[in-house]
Parts: C-alpha cells; sequence; structure tokens
C-alpha cells in the first residue's frame, strides 16, 4: 500500500505493531471475517467487560471493511467509544447524538477532496445514540440520501451509563435505573430506514459471523454507488442485562435477520458478487 | 508583516518546567507565532538562523538528546516526507548520542504503550522520565497533538523541547522554527556541522 509504506531509515525504530500492521495488516488487501485468525487486525485488545457482544461486532466490522485503509468511522459516546480510539483506523469521536450530521460533512468533503477514490465513510453508535438523541441527524441524513453507512450497535439500552432505558429495550423489561419497566416496544428503526430512503437495510447479529461481515460490506458498497446504507446489529450487553457473559452468543441468536435492498443496490451486489474477485472490489470512484 | 522582535509585555518565557500540574498556554501568556524568517527561543521572536544556531547548541550540549519524528514523517505518504525523513535522519547522525523514539500515531493504546519505545501524545511525559531525555526534539506531529504534548512536557519534566514545524510553529516548545522542510532541516545539520567544529577548534587553543 502507498499510504502505508515507512519512510525508509525509521523501520528501525517503528514499534513492532507498526511493522506487523505494515506488513500483516487488512490494509488494501480484501479480507473478510473468513480471514480472521491470519492476519494482523486493526484491534487486538480491548477495555469492554468480558463477554461483550458489541466488542466482538465492533471487531467483525472491522475485519468487514471493503478497503479499511480508505474508511473513516464516526462515532459517539457510549461503550463502543471506549474501544475505537485505540484501532488502527482513522475514527473520529463526535458529541452525543451528533455522528450523522458529522459524517454528512465528512463524505461531502472527502469526495471533494479525493475526487478518484471512494472513501467510505461509516457511522457506528450505540442504539442510544442512533435512535434516541441522535435521531434527528439520522433521519435526516437518510432523507436527504446522503452516501454512507450507519451501524447500530443496538445493546438495548444505555450501557456505558449504568443501564437507563432507550428506545430500542423491549417493552416491559427493567434495566438497572428504570425500575418501573419500559412502557412501550421496541423502536422499529430498520422499517423507518426503508421509508426514510435508505437503499440497503439489514438486522444483523455477531452469532452469525460471516453473515453480519457480509451484511456490513454489502452496506458500505451500497451507500458508495446507490444510497444511505443502515445495520442493526444485536448485542446483548452482559453487565446491564445481567447475564454469564459466556451466554452473550446464545442470546445474540435471539433476533431475526432480515436484509432488504432497493432494486438498484440490488442489482449492483449481484454485480459486484458475480465478479471473478468478489473480495476484492475496487476502490476507485 | 510584523516586525515584533522580543517577548511578551508581561515577560513570560517558555522555559523548562515543571510548570504546573496544568501549565498555560505560552499563546494564552501573550507568546505570538514567528512571521517568515523568524523563528522563537523561549517566546522571544528571533531571526531564523539565531534559533538555529541555538538549537545546534542544546543539541550539542545534551546528555540524551531524542528526535521524536510523528507520522507526517514517519510514514513515506508524499515525496517531501520521505525526503524530509531523509534529512532528520542524517541532522540525528550528526549530533553525538541522539536518539529517535516515534510517534507513529495518536492512539491512545490498551492496556498501555512501552513508553521507552514509542511516544504518545497522551503521555510524553513518560517517555522523558523513563528514558532520562533532557533535550527532545518534535517533528511532523500534527499542530494539535504537538502543541498537547509539547504543554504536558514543560508541565511535568525538565525536559528542553525543540518543535520543528511544516506550518507557522508552536509556541509551546522553549525553540521552535517554522516553515521547516527537507532544506530547512538541512540547514540545521549544517549549522550543527559549523557549530561542532567551533566546539573543536575551541579546544584545540585551550
Ligand atoms: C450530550 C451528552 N448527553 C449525555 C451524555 C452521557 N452519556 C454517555 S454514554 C451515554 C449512553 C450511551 O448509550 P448508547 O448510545 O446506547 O451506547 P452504549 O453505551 O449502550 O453502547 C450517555 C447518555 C453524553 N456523554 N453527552
Ligand atoms: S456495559 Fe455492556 S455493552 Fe458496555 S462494554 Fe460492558 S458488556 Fe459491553
Amino acid at each position: 500500500m502507498e499510504a502505508l509504506k515507512i519512510s525508509p531509515g525509521f523501520e528501525k525504530v517503528m514499534p513492532q505493531e507498526y511493522l506487523e500492521l505494515v506488513e500483516d495488516g487488512p490494509y488494501g488487501r480484501g479480507l473478510g471475517v473468513k480471514d480472521l485468525g491470519t492476519f494482523k487486525e486493526l484491534i487486538e485488545v480491548h477495555p469492554l467487560c468480558a463477554g461483550c457482544a458489541l466488542g466482538l461486532s465492533i471487531r467483525l466490522i472491522l475485519a468487514s471493511l471493503p478497503n479499511p485503509e480508505n474508511t473513516v468511522i464516526v462515532g459517539t459516546t457510549g461503550c463502543n467509544a471506549i474501544l475505537m480510539p485505540q484501532v488502527a483506523i482513522h475514527n473520529i469521536h463526535c458529541l452525543f447524538g451528533n455522528q450523522s450530521a458529522v459524517a454528512t460533512g465528512l463524505k461531502r468533503a472527502l469526495r471533494l477532496r479525493y475526487p478518484n477514490t471512494h472513501k467510505d465513510v461509516v457511522v457506528m453508535a450505540g442504539d442510544g445514540g442512533v435512535v434516541d438523541i441522535g435521531l434527528a441527524p439520522t433521519m435526516h441524513s437518510w432523507f436527504r440520501r446522503e452516501q454512507f453507512t450507519t451501524i447500530m450497535l443496538d445493546n438495548e439500552g444505555y450501557s456505558n451509563t449504568g443501564g437507563q432505558e432507550s428506545g430500542m429495550t423491549r417493552q416491559g423489561v427493567v434495566v438497572n435505573m428504570a425500575p418501573l419497566g419500559k412502557k412501550f416496544p421496541k423502536v422499529p428503526l430498520h422499517e423507518v430506514a426503508k421509508v426514510a430512503g435508505c437503499a440497503y437495510v439489514a438486522t444483523a447479529t455477531p452469532a452469525r459471523a460471516r453473515r453480519l461481515g457480509q451484511m456490513v460490506r454489502r452496506a458500505i458498497l451500497v451507500a458508495r454507488e446507490i444510497g444511505p446504507a443502515y445495520v442493526q446489529i444485536f448485542c446483548p450487553c452482559s453487565t446491564n442485562y445481567k447475564f454469564p457473559p459466556a451466554e452473550s452468543l446464545k442470546r445474540a441468536k435471539e433476533t431475526e435477520i432480515t436484509e432488504y435492498m432497493v432494486p438498484e443496490a440490488k442489482e449492483w451486489i449481484e454485480r459486484i458478487e458475480k465478479g471473478p474477485k468478489a473480495e476484492e472490489v475496487s476502490n476507485e470512484a | 508583516m510584523s516586525t515584533l522582535i522580543g517577548l511578551p509585555k508581561n515577560g513570560y518565557r517558555v522555559v523548562p518546567g515543571p510548570e504546573a500540574y496544568l501549565s498555560p498556554s505560552a499563546a494564552i501568556m501573550g507568546v505570538v507565532l514567528p512571521e517568515e524568517g523568524q523563528g522563537l527561543i523561549e517566546g522571544e521572536i528571533v531571526p531564523q538562523e539565531v534559533a538555529m544556531e541555538e538549537i545546534a547548541n542544546r543539541l550539542l550540549s545534551a546528555r540524551n538528546p531524542m528526535l521524536f519524528p510523528g507520522p507526517l514523517v514517519l510514514w513515506a505518504w508524499s515525496d517531501k516526507a520521505v525526503a524530509k525523513a531523509k534529512a532528520l535522519q542524517d541532522m540525528v547522525a550528526e549530533v553525538p548520542g541522539m536518539r529517535i523514539i516515534p510517534m507513529p500515531d495518536y492512539r491512545p493504546k490498551y492496556p498501555m504503550i512501552n513508553p521507552e519505545v514509542e511516544i504518545n501524545p497522551n503521555h510524553p511525559n513518560l517517555t522523558i522520565w523513563h528514558n532520562n531525555i533532557d533535550v527532545c526534539m518534535f517533528v511532523g506531529v500534527h499542530c494539535h497533538f504537538a502543541n498537547l504534548a509539547l504543554k504536558i512536557v514543560r508541565a511535568g519534566t525538565d525536559c528542553y523541547t525543540i518543535a520543528l514545524c511544516g506550518e507557522r510553529g508552536h509556541e509551546d516548545a522553549m525553540i521552535t522554527l517554522r516553515d521547516v522542510h527537507a532544506e530547512e532541516v538541512r540547514k540545521i545539520t549544517e549549522t550543527i556541522k559549523r557549530v561542532k567544529m567551533g566546539r573543536v577548534s575551541c579546544q584545540k587553543e585551550e
């Protein structure tokens, strides 16, 4: 990778981790979830709770980016924000809820600055960040058909602040700081996304790792060419929902996997995936 | 163009710390950035050549001089970056005992970085302390991270800081030069060689 070469002579002072990232990282190699364990990952260790399904989902998302060297992740406050600054990829931390507004400006600026390269912008935030405080910027980015991907890490509550209800908490559930129980149903944001203008919408789980990877990849490729994409990933939180961490994946299966594409998106994805090297999608615009 | 030469009116000098847990930014204390052809020594605006001479003196007098190259020169992202990286390595070779500790990016590392082998803007003081560095030179570090690191170093250590900047300079360093590219680095190297020769001939006379 041209952009990931060390200036000659400085190799001898670079820490081992960077030498490995240059020699064996995922940049420009078209790797995916199936290759995990065979390359130097963008994140290796993280400070999230043991068994955190959100941490696992982020690992899978990072492994699924079509062109990590040309991707910027835009995040916001929440458990993911503790992990993200340590990832070996450009990422921006925004004011809580502001992520889709920042991503809008960023995507437009990158398109002007790099007209010949696809720079993928991916919003990745918790359910509180997307469906509650960030709902207006999220929805408006879809209404405006902004071409970036929004990924919601849905742990059905505000975990980072000790367990408050979010719009995604299921009806009747009692979380730590909401003793009366949720009074209304989980917001069907994936349904809202379809009518709000998303060209690709999926609901995924880290319990089906390859399928999750395929969905993230498809979402990003659709966002490049067709229109906004939304992926909602169910990430059960053992700390706030008080179940043993070893049960996370079993719980993560308790959700529906769905996928929706507008006809142009379907056509585009079929064209790419039928190509000789479906994994190696060029990022030339 | 400003012809301002001198210290801020309040006499504030950007000198080695430890200054305070939260040292004030030099800009707040009235230090202004140099104009073209100028540099700063401890907050005072001086001609560029004077600052280069002082850089040479400081590096050559140091017990443990260290170069902290940042991402803008560590990574070969342009021909200019590669040329500047080469010029910097040639400069280091001219300073007896000078070593290099990189700042490859600005990530806070979990569980902790090894401050002996890399420097990070979030805790540059650890690198200075553990390696016992008395004079350091920052180069190729993006502005806001350089300002942050320089302030933390001044706040908690007695290290003398030098910042070579490709843009307008860093008022939070004890010495700074602006518009530094490969050619200017080579000029500093020439100054170092000249000062070294001067020291050798002085010793001979003694
Ligand atoms: C503007 C603003 N309001 C409130 C907060 C406090 N806050 C920090 S994290 C958080 C909850 C995040 O919940 P969610 O987005 O669901 O992410 P999770 O931690 O569950 O992954 C809140 C309310 C904040 N940081 N900024
Ligand atoms: S509180 Fe929940 S979501 Fe947050 S890191 Fe822990 S397990 Fe993961």
